[in-house]
This record gives structure tokens, C-alpha cells and sequence, in this order.
């Protein structure tokens, strides 16, 4: 494997002031937001062009406000767990931080349960990505927006989840040997679950609320 | 800083590599199979151009009847042969030529760095691209063909379209994949990975230029993705992100719930299209300033605006999309909106250009051959440039609209633009990365032909698109106009088949030159960048001792030093 | 009426507005010409001044160009001229300028595009357009006249199109299945036709002849013959039509 040192994986950039992971991330996250942006704006767009009475509100197509809220407070406790979980290390508690993270993985797994039951819900009532809103005189597309926005952004979660767990089982080892270096690694994935939990408060208010 | 590692095995060394220069190759060697690929499928559609209706030769009695008619070519596959040439032109060919081959192999060297930041992600990136290659290649296979609704795949054509379609979409989205990651990797790697003294405005323009496209990269890309995605969505669950109400399809209702705007895939194509052109002309300018800059013997004329514009073509590149849209029926309010700023980033362009045109004045110019493909960009990218001024007014647009002026102006620009920028780097680096020089006579040739050939091909297409002959046409006979310019056609195909011809001096001396016995110069073109300041090929990890600059990049000629160039990694005495 | 000369540059210009449109096409083409020619020959002198030779040494550091800053002040001034002096208000002219259709005598049609034909739809005698939906579709009622709608009796669907000249006419564009585009390059007219969207356009033409309707944007497999024949005839041919396909519909029996 390479064996070449590369500069600034675990000291910060005199310039940027942060270490090559962390810039990285920052970016991925900039292409996410592009991403996720898309998907608002072509909702606003579909959504503001469509005729009186053709789109239903969240609570019209059937979505269940109580469970969002629920779901969105899972999230956001999960995001406070991360962050806890990154400074037990920093504080050199590995300890805290194994219950810190397994809590976090569990919470969002807990999300994804509950979004499983949504949308079996959904599917037991007949509805599914192609369906028309049944209280409508002309279709809209709601249903397909709500199922493939909430679908990517499920996706999304899930792969912080495998890191996560990853990070807790595996990647454990290099704590041991280099713990700046890994403690960089959980901030890197903390910043990522905390913009996917930030999506998801933009979410629930669009799709549920609105 | 490189130390010895242990012998990897072959697999590791040459197939799964994180080196970057290792994975250069590969894109380059990808690539470049993939545009001579590109290359074929628009060779056969120019025959049916040429000679409609009439059995392709030798081809033609060797593919299926799903294709051809007794040897003559169908209108499917002729819209498939469309849509996959623009597709594997631009995001198989060009886009990993110019930025994963060039911009891995040259990246780091040129600011003095070991490798990318991320070398394993860099190798995700390749394998991501083969990936999203392979489903593409592979869509030909499949019982109803390639995808052939173009290459900008308007909905709601392509969401009805047969299945290589999906696999068209699928590509995309591991293409698309390939392309972030490496922009990340590359964005990163040029703002921290620097050698000690190496400033911004030391960078070389080569490092500014694939900065700014790993941006455009970087932020244009995810609505496409979306798109994508919600493109997959229509086709395979029959939702109706793209699909209005009442839409019939062979006379049947079509079973989607309705609702949806084609004109959403448009935006949201286009939203990444437009900076995708830009990704394909940027690195380019970037080989040929540095080409410009080494056999003229002197600085850049205007660094800095060169590097202001590129900055400023950047941001302005995100506001122009609708300028392919005038004909959808937008308002006099948003196409105003798209015209100004449609005319205001063509500034930069200009400016770009126009810097490095002057460059030449009061230079001591040599003519090598990566000079002379360097040279011939200037003129041709002009006229592509200058033949989007009438596209991108809406009221000369209402005439030229998806004609083949269209087909003329962005092949200028990438063709004899790009594709000469691309041959000229190859000619220019080769001895970096083989040892060798590649053959002179030989290069001569294959650019004085390719030239000719270059412009016996698109300069007719301006007549055509003049004329008012549409484009994506299997048979533009049909129309009393196609009818009447067929004579430019014709030129058009012939050009097409000798200048794929012309590439044969290319290829032998591409692969000939390599066994040469007669080692290169290490600095052979006398230039002043980092990466002539290591061996060749590059030891793994690339300099011996981390490299420190003292100037910019293009010290030729200064006064009183003891030669023509101050390469930018040695202390000059004052 | 004669056959239309095509060649190689702009074809004929037999509509109100073309006018406007070729002098900026000719103008624009002009500048470019002269900028390709400048810089061109910039290039050429350079290359031949500066080449290298035994002796001739670079010159590291220019005279500032000051003629270069006025070359590029001058192409960014130049561009906002014709934009605002007349890109923008030829457009809006197209665009905006809709004539009314009982005050300015305009004849209106719809334009129904499908894969792989056009069909014009008139409104007879009653002036009145009939209802149209895409429920009704079939192959004997392409336009999709809802027939329990009187108004519809006696509309006129046919494939080739006609129209008088110098008159203006007012064309609602839409289209079944795909997105097609609505083009007449003699009328230097380019309209994509969107399914789902109703989009009007107007024109008028000021030369009688016949002429061809094209599909301008990918439409499948028959994109390249999806043409009609268009005729643009004097007021009293016109009519003369009219009323024959006022006949072929049998109404009065």
C-alpha cells in the first residue's frame, strides 16, 4: 500500500485551518445541499404551478404530523449524541464514546424503522409513488415527491448508519494507535449526520406542514 | 517523500492503484477508447447523412436487422447513434480526458505535491467511471437498443423510450459519482497540498483552470443527479415528475398520474449542462496557456485578469442555463434575464482568449508540434465562440434553434478547440511520462491534417444551420431545404472519414514512440513548472525532496538571468 | 407562386417580422467577421514577426496594451448595443406584441403536434373552436372534438396548413405526446411545442408561396419526416379553401 506521507490529514491548514478530511467534507456536504436543493425547487416549482385543489397539504394526503414530529426529535437527538460521542474522545473517554455512538446508530435506526412504518401504512392503503392524490379532480404528483424525497433522504441516512457503525467496530482499532486521527474521523461523520438531520428539518416542514 | 515499499503485485501496482499518476493513465487510456469509440458511431451516421437510404459498406451487412434494413441504417438506431455519440463524446471521453488523465497525472506535480489528497478515493472515482462506462457501452446490447432520445434526453421522449434508456440513466448516476469524488479530491489537493512558496498567483493557469472546473463540477452536477433520479422514477414507477396530464403515446393514454412539466427536466438538465461546457473547454485553456507560455518564451500576457475572468466564467456559468430554453415559451421578462447574462459571461471568454493572443506579441516563438495544436485552438475556439453570439440572442435563436449552426458552434469549440488542446498536451507531456519524444514528422502530419479535416467538417454545418436544415435528422432530404444543401452534407461525411484517417499518424506514433531507445532531455522543452523538477517517470510519492518555489510560473526570458527560463523551483540570483 | 430559391445562406424571408430578425443575423455575422479577421490576422503577424531565430530574444515585459483594454471595452459595449438597441425589443415584438383577434382581423388556429404529423385545426364558419380533450382521441377525430360540443360540427382538421397573407394569424400550439417544435424557416418562426401547455404565438407573412413546416426537436423515430406542406395564399384562395373544406364536411346534406 502507498506508504507516502500526505500533508494535512491530521494538522490543520495554515490557510483553510482545517486538516484535508474535514475540507473535504465541508465540500461534499456544498454538492449536497445542490443536491437536496434540486429536490426542494423542482417541488416548489411542480407544486406552486399546479392548479387550485390539486395539491393536497401534508395532513390532506394523509401524512401523520404526530409521527414526523417524532421522527424529527429522534434525529435531533441523535445529532446531540454525535456530538457527545466526538468529545468523549476528545476528552479521552472511549468509553463514553462507544455508548455515545451505539446510541446514535440506534436512534437512527429507530428513524428508519418508523419511516418503515409510514410508508407500509401507505402502501396498505393503496398508495404508492404513482398515485394520484385520491381527493383531487386533476392528478398531482405529491405522492411521488414524498416517496422519492424522503426515499433519498432515507438512503442517506442509512449510509451514515453502516459508517457509524464502521467507525464503531472497526475503525475503533486506530484510536489506539492514532486517536487525533480518529477522533478527525467521527468529526468528519458527525458533520455529515448533522447536515442529514438538518435536511430532514427542512423535510418534515415542506412535506408534513405545508 | 517517498521510501521504499514492498514489491506490490502486479494487480496492485498497475490495475488498483491510489498513485496518481498510475490512475492518469488509466483515464487517459479509457478515454481515449471511448472518444475513438464516439468517433465510429458518428462516422456511420455520416453516411446515412450522406447517402441516405443506401447499405452502409463492409458495416452494414455485419449488425443486426434491429439496426439496419438490408444493410442500410434504421431510424432507431440512427437516434441511438445520436444520443450515445454525445453522450460518450462529452461525459466518457472529454470530461475524464481532460480532468481525470490530465488533471491527475499533471495536478500534483505541478504543485509539488506527492499525490492527491485522497488517493484512494481517487481510485474510486476511476473505477466508478469504468462502471457508469460499461452499462453505457453495455445499453447497446440490449433487445431495443441504446438510449436515442438524444443526449439531453428530453422528457417526456425518454421517459417513454425503450430500455436503454434506464441504463443510459443508471450510467449517468455512476458517472456523475466519478465526477464528485473527484472534484472534491482535486479541490483539496490544490488548496493544501502546495509546495512551500507556491502562492495562488504563482499557480500555474493549467492548476487555476481545473480549480474552477472542479467547482463547476462539484455543484453542478446534483441537480442532474436528481433529474436522474427522478427520470428512473417515471420510468420504472410510473410517477410523473416530467409527465403532464392527458398525455397520449401511440394513440393510448400514457399510465402515469399526470401533473408533472417536461420542462422541469430541461431546467434541471440544463442547470448542470451549461457549466458541463465549460468543464470541457476550461481545462483545455488551461494546456494551452502553458503550452503558449513555454514556446513563446516569455510570461503570459495578463495573468491576473486571465485568472479574475476564469474565476468570474466560474460564478457566471450557473446563470445561463435557460439560454437553451428561448423556444419553450418563456416570458419576454426571464428570456431578458437569460440574454444579458448569456452576453455577459461571454466577457471573460473574451478576455481569456484575447490574453492569450497577445501573449504573442514580442515572444521568440517556437513551433514544436504541441505548438502548433496550441495555436490552431486560438482561431477555432474563436469561431465558436463568436458563432454563440446568435444563439444566445432569442431573436436570431428563433432561426438557428436546434439546427445545425447549433451542431457547428459547439463542435468549434470542442473539437477543434478541445480535442486540439487535448493532442496538444498529449504531445507536450509525453516525454514527461514515457522518457520519449514523439515523432516530428509524423505529429506535423497529423496536425496539418486533422486541421484541414476539422474544418471541412463543421464550417459546412454553419451553411446547413444558415439554410435552416434542422438537426437530428435521419434524412434531411426530406426537407426541400436539406434537399437543397446537400452538397454540404456530403462535404461534411467525407471530412469526417479522412479525419478519422488522419489520426492514424497519431496512433502509430503514440504507441511507436514509447519503445523508443533514445531517451528525452528531462527538461526537454526548457519549461518552468514543478513537474519537470523530478525524474521520468516520477518516483512513486514524486520528488526526492518536497520542492520549494522562489516565482511564478512562466520566468522565460528575464533579463540577466543566464538562460531563457527560470524554471520556478530554483533560487534565481538577483 | 414561385418554387423558393434554398441555398446556402438565410432563405427567403416571407413574414413581417423576418426583416428585423435577418438584420441582426446579417449584422452580428459582419462583426464576427471582422473580429475573426482582426485577431486572425493579429495572430498571422505575430507569428511570423516573433518567430524565433539566432538573435532574437523575447521581450519579457510588455508596453501595456492600452489598445487591448479599449478592444475589450469595446466588444463588451458592442454586444450591449445590439442587446438592448435591438435583440431585446425585436423579441418582445415577437412576443408581446399579440394582435387581438376580432380587432385586428387575426385568424386563429391550433396546431396539434404528434408523433409524427402535424394537424391545424380551424374553427369554420362559427369562428367558434369546438372542445377538444385527450379522452377523445382517436384515429378518425385526431384533434379530439368533444362532437357533443355543437361548436365543433364544423371545424376543419386537416395535415397541411394554410393561411392568408397579410393577415395576421394567432396559432395555439400544443402537442399530444413528446415535446415537438413548430418551425417555418421562411416565416423565421421556431416554436417547441410542449404536451401540457397551451403556447400562442402570432405571425404574418407578406409573399404568397408554397412552403414547408418542420419538427424542430427530437420526437422519436419519425422526427424526420414530420413535415406538412404549407401554403400561404391571397385572401380570395384562401377562402376558396375554406369553404371547399367547408364542403368535404357534408354538413348541408
Amino acid at each position: 500500500m502507498s506508504e507516502i506521507v500526505i500533508p494535512y490529514r491530521t494538522e490543520p491548514h495554515p490557510l483553510t485551518g482545517v486538516t484535508s478530511g474535514k475540507l473535504g467534507i465541508w465540500l461534499f456536504l456544498a454538492s449536497e445541499v445542490m443536491l437536496f436543493g434540486a429536490l426542494f425547487s423542482s417541488y416548489v416549482l411542480l407544486r406552486v404551478g399546479a392548479a387550485e385543489g390539486t395539491w393536497p397539504t401534508g395532513v390532506e394526503a394523509g401524512l401523520n404530523v404526530p409521527i414526523g414530529t417524532f421522527n424529527t426529535l429522534v434525529l435531533i437527538t441523535s445529532s446531540i449524541t454525535m456530538v457527545m460521542s466526538w468529545a468523549s474522545l476528545k476528552m479521552g473517554n472511549p468509553g463514553a464514546f462507544k455508548r455515545y455512538m451505539g446510541a446514535t446508530i440506534a436512534l437512527g435506526m429507530l428513524f428508519l424503522v418508523v419511516k418503515g412504518f409510514e410508508y407500509s401504512g401507505k402502501f396498505h392503503h393503496g398508495i404508492f409513488p404513482a398515485t394520484g392524490w385520491p381527493g383531487a379532480s386533476d392528478p398531482s404528483t405529491f405522492y411521488g415527491f414524498y416517496f422519492t424525497i424522503t426515499g433519498l433522504h432515507a438512503l442517506h441516512v442509512f449510509l451514515g448508519i453502516l459508517v457509524n457503525i464502521w467507525l464503531l467496530v472497526w475503525g475503533l482499532a486506530l484510536y489506539k494507535t492514532e486517536p487525533e486521527r480518529f477522533a478527525g474521523r467521527i468529526e468528519i461523520s458527525g458533520l455529515y449526520w448533522h447536515f442529514v438531520d438538518l435536511v430532514w428539518i427542512f423535510l418534515f416542514p415542506l412535506l408534513y406542514l405545508l | 517523500m517517498s521510501e521504499s515499499h514492498a514489491k506490490l503485485g502486479f494487480l496492485r501496482s498497475y490495475v488498483f492503484s491510489t498513485d496518481h499518476k498510475v490512475i492518469g493513465i488509466q483515464y487517459g487510456i479509457t478515454a481515449l477508447l471511448f472518444l475513438f469509440f464516439g468517433l465510429c458511431l458518428m462516422m456511420m451516421m455520416r453516411w446515412q447523412l450522406a447517402y441516405p437510404g443506401e447499405a452502409i459498406p463492409i458495416i452494414g451487412g455485419l449488425l443486426g436487422e434491429t439496426l439496419v434494413d438490408d444493410g442500410a441504417m434504421l431510424p432507431s438506431f440512427y437516434n441511438s447513434l445520436g444520443a450515445m455519440h454525445g453522450t460518450i463524446m462529452v461525459f466518457m471521453g472529454i470530461v475524464p480526458l481532460a480532468v481525470g488523465a490530465f488533471g491527475n497525472y499533471i495536478v500534483p506535480l505541478q504543485i509539488g505535491a506527492p499525490d492527491m489528497a485522497f488517493p484512494r478515493l481517487n481510485m474510486a472515482s476511476y473505477q466508478a467511471f469504468v462502471i457508469g462506462g460499461l452499462v453505457m457501452l453495455s445499453s447497446f446490447f440490449l433487445p431495443g437498443g441504446a438510449a436515442s432520445s438524444g443526449w439531453t434526453s428530453y422528457a417526456p421522449l425518454s421517459v417513454t423510450a425503450t430500455t436503454g434508456q434506464t441504463f443510459w440513466l443508471i450510467g449517468m448516476i455512476f458517472l456523475i459519482a466519478s465526477s464528485l469524488l473527484g472534484a472534491i479530491n482535486f479541490i483539496v489537493t490544490i488548496i493544501h497540498l502546495r509546495a512551500e512558496g507556491l502562492t495562488f498567483f504563482r499557480l500555474p493557469f493549467f492548476i487555476w483552470s481545473q480549480l474552477v472546473t472542479a467547482f463547476l463540477l462539484l455543484l453542478a452536477f446534483p441537480p442532474l443527479q436528481v433529474a436522474a433520479i427522478f427520470q428512473l422514477m417515471d420510468r420504472l414507477a410510473d410517477t410523473s415528475f416530467f409527465m403532464p396530464t392527458g398525455l397520449v403515446s401511440g394513440g393510448d393514454p400514457v399510465a402515469a398520474v399526470g401533473g408533472g412539466s417536461p420542462l422541469l427536466w430541461q431546467h434541471l438538465f440544463w442547470f448542470l449542462a451549461h457549466p458541463e461546457v465549460y468543464v470541457l473547454i476550461l481545462p483545455g485553456m488551461g494546456i494551452v496557456a502553458e503550452v503558449i507560455a513555454n514556446n513563446s518564451r516569455k510570461p503570459l500576457w495578463g495573468y491576473r485578469p486571465m485568472v479574475y475572468s476564469l474565476l468570474f466564467l466560474g460564478f457566471m456559468s450557473f446563470c445561463v442555463w435557460a439560454h437553451h430554453m428561448y423556444m419553450t415559451g418563456m416570458g419576454t421578462t426571464m428570456s431578458t434575464f437569460f440574454q444579458i447574462t448569456t452576453m455577459i459571461i461571454s466577457i471573460p471568454s473574451v478576455i481569456i482568449l484575447t490574453c492569450l493572443v497577445i501573449s504573442l506579441w514580442g515572444a521568440s516563438i517556437r513551433f514544436p508540434v504541441p505548438m502548433l495544436f496550441a495555436l490552431a485552438f486560438l482561431p477555432m475556439f474563436g469561431i465558436g465562440g463568436l458563432t454563440g453570439l446568435p444563439l444566445g440572442l432569442a431573436a436570431p435563436d428563433a432561426h438557428f434553434h436546434d439546427t445545425y449552426y447549433v451542431i457547428g458552434h459547439f463542435h468549434y469549440v470542442v473539437a477543434p478547440g478541445t480535442i486540439f488542446a487535448m493532442f496538444a498536451g498529449i504531445y507536450h507531456w509525453y516525454p514527461k511520462v514515457t522518457g520519449r519524444q514523439m515523432n516530428v514528422p509524423l505529429g506535423k502530419l497529423h496536425f496539418w491534417l486533422s486541421f484541414v479535416f476539422m474544418n471541412g467538417i463543421f464550417m459546412p454545418m454553419m451553411f446547413e444551420g444558415m439554410a435552416g436544415v434542422s438537426r437530428r435528422l435521419f434524412d434531411p432530404t426530406v426537407y426541400e431545404i436539406g434537399a437543397a444543401v446537400h452538397g454540404l452534407t456530403t462535404m461534411s461525411s467525407w471530412s469526417a472519414w479522412l479525419l478519422a484517417l488522419s489520426q492514424i499518424p497519431f496512433i502509430i506514433n503514440f504507441f511507436m514512440s514509447m519503445r523508443k531507445k533514445e531517451r528525452a532531455e528531462e527538461n526537454p522543452w526548457q519549461a518552468t513548472t514543478l513537474e519537470w523538477a523530478t525524474s521520468t517517470p516520477p518516483p512513486h510519492g514524486n520528488f526526492v525532496e518536497p520542492p520549494v518555489v522562489y516565482s511564478g510560473p512562466y520566468e522565460y526570458s528575464v533579463p540577466g538571468a543566464s538562460s531563457d527560463f527560470s524554471p520556478q523551483f530554483i533560487k534565481q540570483e538577483s | 407562386m414561385n418554387d423558393p430559391q434554398y441555398g446556402w445562406w438565410l432563405p427567403p424571408d416571407v413574414s413581417v417580422h423576418g426583416a428585423d430578425i435577418d438584420f441582426m443575423i446579417n449584422a452580428i455575422h459582419w462583426f464576427m467577421l471582422a473580429l475573426f479577421i482582426f485577431w486572425g490576422g493579429f495572430i498571422v503577424y505575430c507569428l511570423i514577426r516573433f518567430r524565433a531565430r539566432p538573435g532574437h530574444v523575447a521581450i519579457y515585459r510588455d508596453i501595456e496594451a492600452k489598445w487591448n483594454r479599449w478592444l475589450e471595452i469595446g466588444v463588451a459595449v458592442a454586444e450591449t448595443v445590439v442587446l438592448v438597441v435591438f435583440a431585446m425589443p425585436v423579441w418582445a415584438k415577437i412576443k408581446d406584441d399579440l394582435p387581438l383577434a376580432p380587432e385586428q382581423d387575426a385568424m386563429v388556429v391550433r396546431v396539434v403536434a404528434e408523433q409524427f404529423k402535424w394537424l391545424f385545426h380551424y374553427p369554420g364558419r362559427d369562428g367558434t373552436f369546438g372542445k377538444t380533450g385527450p379522452e377523445f382521441y382517436a384515429d378518425d377525430n385526431p384533434a379530439g372534438l368533444d362532437f357533443d360540443d355543437e361548436a365543433g360540427w364544423d371545424d376543419i382538421t386537416v395535415r397541411g396548413f394554410h393561411f392568408p397573407v397579410d393577415r395576421p394569424v394567432i396559432a395555439r400550439l400544443t402537442a399530444k405526446d413528446v415535446i415537438h417544435s413548430f418551425k417555418i424557416p421562411v416565416m423565421r418562426i421556431t416554436q417547441d411545442v410542449v404536451p401540457g401547455m397551451e403556447i400562442t404565438i402570432w405571425f404574418q407573412a407578406k409573399e404568397t408561396g408554397r412552403f414547408q413546416v418542420g419538427c424542430a426537436q427530437l420526437c422519436g423515430l419519425g422526427h424526420y419526416e414530420m413535415k406538412a406542406n404549407l401554403v400561404i395564399e391571397s385572401k380570395e384562395d384562401f377562402q376558396k379553401w375554406l369553404d371547399e373544406e367547408h364542403e368535404a364536411l357534408g354538413l348541408d346534406e
